[in-house]
């Protein structure tokens, strides 16, 4: 919900906040840049009847003194019957150059405020301020949801290129883009008359005057006790007219002062809501107030690059979302479908049950877990499909389903049918679906089916369920899921390097390339730096389809494709099917690969120091992260292998970063070597160390085995107990990362 | 383009005998601005006595009553009063547009002393008092004069 009052305004404004911004960050220089040129003489140094006297010297022939909010004194003037006006010295009422408002100025406020479109285009221009403010509101409270409360709102983001763009930038601006977005909103709805602007004053026109000779200028006493710094605009009489008169505005207020007398004739202060007004107005273009103008243009600078990266999230996500035909509302649907889902997979699942319940006759809602509404108003049954991310953790789409459950104080009248997916080669296998399960039985949710799981998209699993519900439904269903193929490249293996042989341990590093002969490595191409390879970066996953299977097998990148190589660590496991694969693949061989992004796997940019830690295949990510540290964070890496003579993986580049000191300090540990240990065994030996780079924000990441993950999970929390903290803690902050298989 | 009959209801002018209001007389008002490169400009036309003293106001283009406080010879005359200006109001004039104008006026505001006068003023540029005065006569009429500020050129014909 919070979500679509986000990206609809922004997709719908995106174009109008681009003009707005743009136009108004150059604006933002007007007040910066006049306050430059100008002399500004504190306030009490000099009185506009003192002004006024010096400016009689050059300008005889004065009709008017205006002093801009930025200080700028401007008097115009009637010379030898032409007409001009010039910037003058407050010091000594002299000429300093002609007064020539910028054309371009004057066409950039216009485009900023009307869209050169007049009275249609300032009623553009509001609405766009006022989705700035929903967009920014909403922005807020999305960041703020997914870094974990107020508190953690400046906590390195991570994700993928835009998404960290967009939220670095939107936090850095969010206060100057809402004021700016709040004031010009305000300022709109003053213009059509939704809001006061108050009443400047008007003072009443007075009907007699002293009407005796006209006094010298610099000793009328009303303008004597003016400061300058409250002048906004002086008007002369007519010359040769004893009847008119002086007309003054300040800062305070208007009136008539008398030319014989020099007394006020009249005066009206200006009204509070007048006062606000214009303090908003100060505030929204920083007249008066320059360095807020520039504070505030900065500001704005980010949104193009906010409205852009914002619609590529959008996109990718819309397009990653699966398309389902006749999606009924949450309140019209007879059945709902949850989903809970990290890569999209069992979205293919989901999709192949909502449509054989559509072409029964039902009204069907399908949507995210995350999506739990409070109620279900014409809902018979609800199912819920989902998988398992890591060690038994909710996949993306339900990481806050628990949560809302949580929430719901009515009484559950839905009968509900879970269904886990995952793999029973994992020992938490279908952790999730279980522990939802669990939840909604302790809520008293009744029950319409009990658990059940499906192993490795186990198409024939799943036709069996679907008998089942068919049967409680009284209806015929048949569920015939066919896994969608994801569109995969093709790359060509073009080294391998072998290790591990001798310790029963066979792993070979391999280098893929994109074919040289489909055409695409022309010379733009190749001026372009395109590798060819699809977009990733080390840590990402990578699929491989091995031949005559659909389930594909995800293997983390240890290179990213600007290297121009996609390379992975790959262990032979006796009967695997992908890794014998591999490991038979010939030079010049080929696989069909598509790309998982994995953005929460990466270092996190910043000074604190990153601890990377491993085992065997594991350390393919991670020396990728040391691959790319060109600018020299400090980087601790513990890696456990078994012998150093046979599978110390990557040994001469490692050692070739740690002199370049792209790596800070290499641990190696072996387990089948006299007095062997493992990688956990030496977390607890530099227990004292790791202590204090964690005290100072240390990151950690992990990658490698189950079991190794849990065992290092156990050596740091003894680690770090005498901190007050356990690796839960880290892993709030988001300062510990696994990747494990 | 505007019509209306303009019946003077002054002091000043209550020698005019009412039978003779019926005398009217069709006269076009043309304001030529010049090309002073700015926003739309805000014209006044109006009349005054001899003296420059406000009678009655003829036009004002320009939409936002706020601004009408730059006119300021006019606005002071006229105390910016809406009854002053009800249903005399259009659009501003852009840089180097004209403004036409027709109306009817009794026989008698002319050749009496009356004077045609245009204030104008343009945002973020200077207002322009009596931008043009010129004697409504029937000599007068037909020859263009020049005013100060943003007016290129004004004329009258009956």
């Amino acid at each position: 919900m919070l979500r679509q009052l986000h990206s609809l305004p922004g997709l719908v404004a995106a174009l109008f906040v681009i003009v707005l911004t743009v136009t108004g960050a150059i604006l933002s220089l007007n007040p910066a840049l006049e306050r430059a040129e100008t002399t500004v003489l504190a306030a009490g140094q000099i009185s506009v009847a003192e002004l006024a006297g010096r400016v009689a010297e050059y300008y005889p022939g004065a009709e008017q003194i205006e002093r801009t909010p930025s200080g700028t004194l401007i008097v115009y003037y009637t010379r030898d019957d032409q007409v001009g006006a010039d910037r003058v010295d407050p010091r000594t009422g002299q000429a300093i150059a002609a007064y020539e408002p910028s054309s371009f100025s004057r066409w950039v406020k216009n485009l900023h405020r009307s869209l050169l479109l007049d009275t249609p285009g300032r009623a553009v221009a509001g609405i766009t301020a006022l989705a700035m403010v929903v967009l920014a509101i909403s922005g807020a409270l999305l960041l703020t949801a997914r870094l974990g409360g107020w508190r953690q709102l400046l906590r390195p983001v991570r994700g993928t290129l835009s998404q960290r763009l967009h939220i670095e930038l939107g936090r850095a601006a969010l206060l100057g883009l809402l004021l700016s977005a709040l004031t010009g909103t305000y300022l709109s709805a003053t213009t059509f008359g939704l809001g006061s602007e108050g009443v400047e004053a008007e003072p009443e026109f007075p009907l007699e005057v002293n009407g005796g000779p006209p006094a010298a200028i610099d000793t009328l006493s009303a303008l004597k006790t003016t400061d300058l710094s409250d002048l906004r605009e002086l008007v002369y009489p007519y010359p040769d007219d004893p009847t008119d008169m002086y007309s003054l505005g300040t800062d305070q207020g208007a009136g008539y002062i008398d030319q014989a007398s020099g007394e006020w004739l009249s005066y009206q202060p200006h009204d509070a809501t007048h006062k606000f007004y214009e303090f908003i107005y100060m505030l929204h273009t920083g007249e008066g107030l320059w360095w807020l103008g520039l504070i505030l243009g900065l500001a704005a600078l980010t949104v193009p690059v906010m409205a852009v990266t914002g619609s590529i999230i959008w996109w990718k996500r819309q397009r990653s979302k699966p398309k389902l035909a006749a999606n009924s509302g949450p309140n019209a649907a007879d059945s709902v479908i949850l989903v809970g889902s990290e890569s999209n997979t069992t979205w293919g699942f989901a999709k192949t049950l909502h449509d054989s319940l559509v072409r029964e006759g039902h009204r069907v809602h399908t949507a995210p877990m995350n999506r739990l509404a409070f109620r279900y108003r014409g809902a018979k049954r609800l199912f819920i499909l989902t998988a398992t991310y890591g060690d038994g953790d909710a996949p993306a789409s339900a990481s806050r389903f628990l949560a809302r459950l949580e929430k719901i104080t009515r009484a559950p009248e839905l009968p509900v049918a879970v269904l886990g997916f995952g793999d029973r080669q994992f020992p938490q296998f279908c952790g999730f679906a279980k522990e939802v399960e669990t939840a909604l039985t302790a809520k008293g949710w009744p029950q319409l089916l009990p658990l059940d799981t499906i192993d490795r998209q186990s198409t024939q699993e799943f036709a069996r369920w679907g008998n089942t519900v068919g049967k409680v439904l009284g209806i015929e269903l048949t569920l015939i899921h066919t896994p969608v193929r994801p569109r995969t490249t093709a790359l060509e293996l073009a080294e391998q390097v072998d290790y591990g042989a001798d310790v029963q341990a066979p792993t070979a590093v391999l280098r893929f390339k994109a074919p040289e002969s489909d055409g695409k490595n022309g010379l733009l191409s190749r001026l372009l730096g395109r590798t060819g390879l699809p977009h990733f970066e080390a840590g990402d996953l990578v699929g491989i389809l091995p031949p005559d299977s659909p389930v594909p097998r995800f293997y983390s990148l240890a290179s990213a494709s600007k290297d121009g190589t996609l390379e992975i660590c790959v262990r032979q496991h006796p009967g695997g099917l992908c890794s014998n694969f591999l490991h038979a693949l010939p030079i010049g061989g080929t696989i069909d690969a598509f790309i998982h992004p994995n953005p929460d796997f990466r270092p996190a940019s910043g000074k604190a120091p990153v601890v990377l830690i491993g085992a065997g295949t594991g350390i393919g990510p991670l020396v990728g992260f040391i691959r790319h540290n060109t600018s020299h964070h400090p980087m601790h890496l513990y890696w456990g292998g078994r012998n150093p003579r046979s599978d110390f993986l990557y040994e001469p580049e490692l050692n070739a970063y740690l002199a370049d000191r792209r790596l800070t300090e290499l641990n190696a540990i072996f387990s089948r070597v006299d007095e062997g240990a493992y990688v956990q065994d030496k977390i607890a030996v530099d227990g004292a160390e790791l202590r204090q780079l964690i005290e100072k924000g240390a990151q950690i990441l992990v990658c490698g085995g189950r079991d190794m993950a849990a065992s290092v999970m156990a050596a740091l929390n003894e680690v770090i107990a005498p901190l007050g903290m356990d690796v839960a803690t880290l892993k709030a902050q988001g300062r510990y990362r696994e990747d494990i298989y | 383009m505007k019509k209306r009959t303009l019946a003077l209801a002054l002091g000043l002018a209550a020698a005019i005998a009412l039978p003779a209001l019926a005398q009217a007389r069709e006269v076009t008002f043309t304001t030529e601005l010049k090309d002073y490169g700015g926003d739309g400009a805000y014209v006044a036309l109006y009349l005054t006595d001899a003296d420059g003293r406000y009678q009655d106001t003829l036009w004002i283009a320009g939409e936002k009553s706020k601004y009408y406080k730059h006119l300021r010879d006019w606005a002071r005359g006229s105390g910016q009063r809406s009854a002053e200006y009800d249903g005399l109001t259009g659009a501003s004039v852009g840089s180097g547009r004209s403004l036409t104008l027709t109306l009817d006026l009794a026989d008698e505001l002319i050749d009496a002393g009356y004077e045609v006068r245009v204030d104008t003023a343009v945002e973020d540029m200077r207002d322009n008092r009596a931008d043009v005065v010129v004697p409504l006569t029937t000599a007068g009429a037909g020859q263009p004069v020049s005013g100060r500020g943003y007016v290129q050129s004004f004329h009258y014909t009956f």
